[in-house]
């Protein structure tokens, strides 16, 4: 019998299940790579050939080099790991955030001072 | 006879943590939110426990997609402040209690929940910035702490129900260590918020509130909760706030003679970079 998974028609929401890890191994183990200050430098340095050393997809890939996290959530990735990206890159949470959303940074945070995102956003 | 004498909930956004290190306080942005800590940390100083419990949750830092336990407890000696890829906080080492944990997890154990014993882990702003937010910036922190480190990152994580209950089987722990302690279990994480996708930057203002209320009043009640609704009405990273059933559930006024306890503080505010913050402390009576 198939699991029990209601938590897939929230919208703009991808819950990060077994599933999802599984997809999302690799991608998210080179995520925690980038936790050591040497690997940030390799990676910075040349992102194709550090990512080449790990077996991810190359659709995963194309989207760590865009910066697209968005489709790297859909290939599996977990925001906490992907995080890891965006300290890499200097970026704060809010940025990560609010780059997912197709809001620009400044209205983005606007939303969030006023009050934030409202919870009925994408329901019918 | 050890004993739970209160429990302190809030949220644990690592901003906070990275507002206090830069000195940033009395920005406009932050000076609202730390306003809401003045009362918290003169109560520390002046019930300051002789350990403090401190559930969390560990955001892809001690553990990787290696290894990955619903409920860990911390029994070593000392943890270190983690590098999660901005460098180490600058706050002191965390030290244990290992007496009291393992104690603690050979009677959890035995009462039917399957912890995982963690003797090396490094800690991350899940539990150093809820230290911060309560004790300000020492040089030391004022006892030990025992981390209890809850899965809530891959789906499915814990039950309320289930967070509830391990929440008693804790308090019956530490009422069967010999030593006369005074324990603080504190329940970190939450608000509502929401990292990832279109939806990022969701707060539910009225259903935090109504989440503190019942978890002041009817826990039990809110521990039947369903997953699902947390998702939809505190954003995907809400469901945090399983983790303050634990706490919650370790008070005395549950499956007990004891009091409801009483509110010595409650605070909530919105924003924190992503996040809504909601802050109690409850005493046992």
């Amino acid at each position: 019998m198939a699991l029990d998974k209601p938590y897939k028609n929230v919208p703009g929401t991808t819950i990060f299940d077994a599933e999802q890890s599984r997809k999302g191994y690799h991608l998210n183990q080179f995520c925690m790579s980038l936790m050591k200050a040497e690997n940030r430098a390799r990676f910075k340095a040349n992102e194709r050939a550090y990512l080449d050393e790990w077996p991810m997809t190359e659709e995963q890939k194309l989207a760590v080099l865009a910066r697209d996290l968005n489709r790297c959530i859909a290939l599996g990735g977990n925001i906490y790991f992907l995080a890891k990206i965006g300290a890499t890159d200097g970026k704060s949470f809010q940025q990560m955030a609010g780059s997912m959303t197709g809001m620009s940074e400044e209205e983005y945070r606007d939303m969030m001072i006023k009050g934030g995102r409202d919870p009925k956003w994408g329901r019918n | 006879m050890a004993r739970i004498t209160a429990s302190v909930y809030t949220s644990h956004v690592p901003a906070i943590g990275a507002a206090i290190d830069l000195g940033k306080t009395g920005e406009p942005y932050w000076q609202p939110l730390f306003k809401g800590y003045e009362f918290s940390k003169q109560w520390m100083k002046e019930n300051t426990p002789d350990v403090i419990f401190l559930v969390y949750n560990d955001h892809a830092t001690a553990f990787s997609l290696e290894l990955i336990p619903t409920f860990a407890i911390g029994c070593a000696a000392e943890f270190k402040p983690a590098d999660e890829g901005y460098g180490a906080r600058p706050v002191p080492t965390v030290i244990g209690h290992p007496e009291l944990a393992s104690h603690i997890a050979q009677s959890v154990i035995q009462d039917d929940f399957d912890l995982t014993i963690v003797n090396k882990m490094d800690v991350d702003h899940g539990l150093t910035v809820p230290l911060s937010l309560m004790c300000g910036q020492p040089q030391a922190w004022p006892c030990p702490v025992i981390p209890f480190a809850v899965n809530v990152v891959q789906y499915p994580v814990p039950s309320g129900r289930r967070c509830f209950q391990l929440g008693q089987a804790i308090r019956r722990a530490v009422e069967s260590y010999d030593e006369p302690l005074k324990v603080q279990i504190w329940g970190t994480g939450g608000m509502s918020h929401q990292l990832q996708g279109a939806r990022a930057g969701l707060i539910n203002a009225a259903w935090d509130n109504r989440f503190l209320d019942r978890l002041i009043a009817d826990p039990a009640d809110l521990a039947t909760m369903p997953h699902l609704e947390y998702v939809q009405e505190a954003g995907s990273e809400g469901i945090e706030l399983v983790m303050w059933l634990i706490a919650r559930g370790a008070m005395s006024d549950v499956a007990g003679s004891g009091k409801a306890p009483k509110v010595a503080h409650r605070f909530f505010h919105v924003p924190a970079s992503n996040t809504a913050v909601g802050h109690l402390i409850l005493e046992n009576q």
